[in-house]
């Protein structure tokens, strides 16, 4: 492997040598956890920990809960019922499990947007931005089949209308759905596929995860620089650096510490805080709730999904051109899809050759307003569209193409016409211009 | 600027999490926020409130609605109604009998005993109580941002109590039926007659029993059968932090490692 320059493992016993030559299994652990990593990376660099800690808690959670749920209609809500009353620590084995998705895509969230404003996506670590947003979409995949379990209104009526956008694919749409679905409408066939798939597509995270890690620990972290770590010598790059066992290892459990915290206190204290209240009453296909509501994780997307409508101007030009096979409805699964297409594309969308935000006095402000205009989707996401005296679907659109001009437009532009501030020579200068010296 | 980005990190997550709870604030129904004992980090369930909450629903709600994932055998279990299973004074038992079931394997009806469910719902569209305490959300809090439900709940039994105490004495005949004014209720109108009069239900214990009383009651009992591990959940949710802030020892940890790295910020740093 290339990367940063240090030390690497040297087996000493017979018994050390004798398996190193067979298998460097100890000195892949060896350099993975002595990675030498930037010394002035922030506590936005935490979300990594956390988000593997969910990964793991998932997966031990939803093995237990696995051991005790019905995938069958008429059996999956009882079931339920039966693990949050009879089981031994069901209720909370449940409540980590689906509050932990929460946290999972808050931590993810976070993640991403540290690495939108870093500039983490930028070469050389495009492969690692690429696979970090396969993981993403495979997160979103788990967490939507895994909120169909449980058998509730949402669940039944959450997974009729997403699987119904691959319905309004032109020509091939109704024949994919019925494919997804094992069926012509969410059915225990659907039930029993989402479980097969809720239980396999985290082994895949869990893979993807790996590949996410070697990526980025063959190119070497970014820091809140951008600067790259000077690699001509060892001892060069270890003024730059500090072995990741013990620095940031202790500073990522404290973190995940005050996190799990404040999480523990919403599982103990207001656990159902983050559902909806619909999905305590069992799948009924006879009764459409009067508001279908994705859970929070989903809202941005779900906004851009429904803003675009028939009497959006885009759309009506979409239909013409199109010959009317591009509809609305079509249009709105497109940008769904899109939405995070434009932001996998971000490294060849961003022109600018600095890559930190901290050294790019407009691209700061066009991405404070990016972070606004996510809420303001999350927002839109969870609101009927009579909201507001009727001018949600006016604020959905114009967050929604606020959202495709940053990546589409902005991005590629602001590379353009920005004029940089100065950049640290060095990690080591930009540290000792925040850091006074250690006190002996 | 990174401080910037952190509290507007902050202040994004405070507003996702309240956007999620921010649908029902086109609502137009009234619910009152009625004080339960068992609300907030430190709340538990009334004994007593609990067993009179159960007559109200033997004596009148389980006529028409059931609690079909309930076990009758709960009703003993400590934190709940807590009735005794003694042997020479088995109340679960002897409440079981009250009711009766069909027999899964002889298919033949016979009194239920206490490891069987409650019955499900006698009359066609009257749903099923078990979860509803949690199946309905009464209030989101101020600017529809959820998270006093820490302390008050989610609103679910305030809804039941409000709709219990929320008609107006109107009616109204409609498509062959009879609907009648509910101030808590959604659209304004609900199928089912109004179930409560003062001094109905007879307390043991010689509680006051008019409507708002009964209700009140009958919530708290609808909010156990909801979720009758709430005080364990609690418990452990105490624990948990408990030990967390125990074991936030990697802050001390963590500033004796980097005091050999990084000494105190500069403080003019742009």
């Amino acid at each position: 492997m290339a990367g940063i320059p240090h030390d690497h493992y040297e087996p000493k016993s017979g018994g050390e040598k004798w398996l190193h030559s067979r298998l460097p299994i100890v000195g892949l652990l060896y350099d993975t956890l002595f990675i030498p990593t930037p010394k002035n990376l922030n506590w936005m660099w935490i979300f990594g920990i956390v988000l593997a800690f969910c990964l793991v808690l998932q997966i031990i959670t939803g093995i237990v809960l696995a051991m005790h749920y019905t995938p069958q209609v008429d059996m999956a809500f009882a079931s339920v019922e039966h693990i949050m009353r009879n089981v031994n620590g069901g209720y909370m084995l449940r409540y980590l499990h689906a509050n932990g998705a929460s946290l999972f895509f808050a931590a993810v969230y976070l993640h991403i947007f540290r690495g939108l404003y870093y500039g983490s996506y930028k070469a050389p670590r495009e492969v690692t931005w690429i696979v970090g947003m396969l993981i993403y979409l495979a997160m979103m995949a788990t967490a939507f089949m895994g909120y169909v379990l449980p058998w509730g209104q949402m669940s039944f009526w959450g997974a009729t209308v997403i699987t119904g956008l691959f319905g309004a694919i032109p020509g091939v749409g109704e024949a994919i759905q019925t494919w997804l679905l094992g069926g012509f409408a969410v059915d225990n066939a659907t039930l029993n596929r989402f479980f097969s798939l809720h239980y396999l597509l985290p082994f895949v995270i869990a893979g993807l995860v790996i590949v996410h890690i070697w990526a980025f620990h063959t190119t070497g972290n970014n820091n809140p620089t951008g600067v790259e770590v000077r690699r001509g010598s060892k001892a060069e790059a270890e003024r730059d650096t500090l072995p990741f066992w013990p620095y940031f290892v202790i500073k990522d459990l404290f973190a995940l510490v005050v996190i799990l915290a404040v999480f523990f206190a919403i599982v103990g204290f207001m656990p159902n805080y983050l559902g909806h209240p619909d999905n305590y009453m069992m799948a009924n296909p006879l009764a459409t709730p009067a508001h279908i509501v994705p859970e929070w994780y989903f809202l941005p997307f779900y906004a851009i999904l429904r803003a675009f409508t028939p009497d959006v101007w885009v759309v009506q030009i979409a239909h013409f051109v199109s010959f009317g096979i591009i509809d609305a409805k079509f249009f709105g699964v497109l940008a769904f899809f899109g939405s995070i297409v434009v932001m996998a594309l971000t490294p060849w969308l961003d022109t600018s050759s600095v890559r930190s935000g901290r050294y790019r006095p407009m691209f700061k402000w066009w991405f404070a307003l990016l972070c606004f205009d996510f809420v303001v989707l999350t927002w839109a996401g969870s609101q009927s569209p009579d909201a507001l005296g009727g001018w949600m679907p006016a604020i959905a659109l114009l967050a929604s193409t606020y959202w495709f001009a940053y990546f589409l437009i902005i991005l590629p532009l602001l590379g353009v016409i920005e004029r940089p501030m100065p950049q640290p020579a060095t990690i080591e200068d930009d540290f000792n211009a925040h850091y006074a010296p250690p006190a002996e | 600027m990174m401080r910037n980005l952190a509290l507007a990190t902050v202040a994004t997550l405070g507003l996702m999490t309240g956007a999620a709870g921010a649908e029902t604030a086109a609502h137009t129904a009234k619910i009152e926020d009625f004080a339960f004992s068992f609300e907030g980090p430190f709340g538990s369930f009334d004994q007593n409130q609990l067993q009179r909450g159960l007559q109200v629903y033997t004596e009148v709600c389980s006529a028409c609605h059931g609690l079909q994932f309930v076990a009758l055998r709960t009703l003993g279990d400590p934190g709940g109604p807590d009735l005794s299973t003694e042997k020479e004074n088995d109340q679960v038992r002897g409440y079981a009998a009250l009711f009766e079931v069909t027999d899964a394997e002889t298919g033949e009806a016979r009194p239920a005993i206490p490891s069987d469910h409650f019955p499900g719902s006698q009359v066609e569209g009257a749903p099923d109580l078990s979860v509803m305490a949690k199946a309905r959300k009464g209030f989101s809090g101020p600017y529809g941002l959820g998270i006093n439900q820490m302390f008050r709940g989610i609103g679910g039994p305030e809804y039941i109590a409000s709709l219990l105490t929320g008609y107006s004495g109107e009616e109204k005949e409609e498509a062959g039926a009879t609907f009648y004014e509910n101030h808590a209720f959604s659209t304004g109108w609900i199928k089912m007659t109004p179930p409560l009069e003062d001094g109905q239900v007879t307390y043991a214990d010689g509680a006051p029993n008019d409507v708002r009383h009964m209700s009140e009651d009958v919530a708290a009992f609808l909010m156990w059968t909801a979720e009758p591990k709430m005080m364990a959940r609690k418990e452990s949710g105490f624990i948990a932090v408990l030990f967390l802030s125990i074991l936030a020892v990697p802050y001390l940890t963590n500033k004796r490692l980097w005091a050999g790295i990084k000494g105190p910020r500069k403080h003019p740093v742009e």
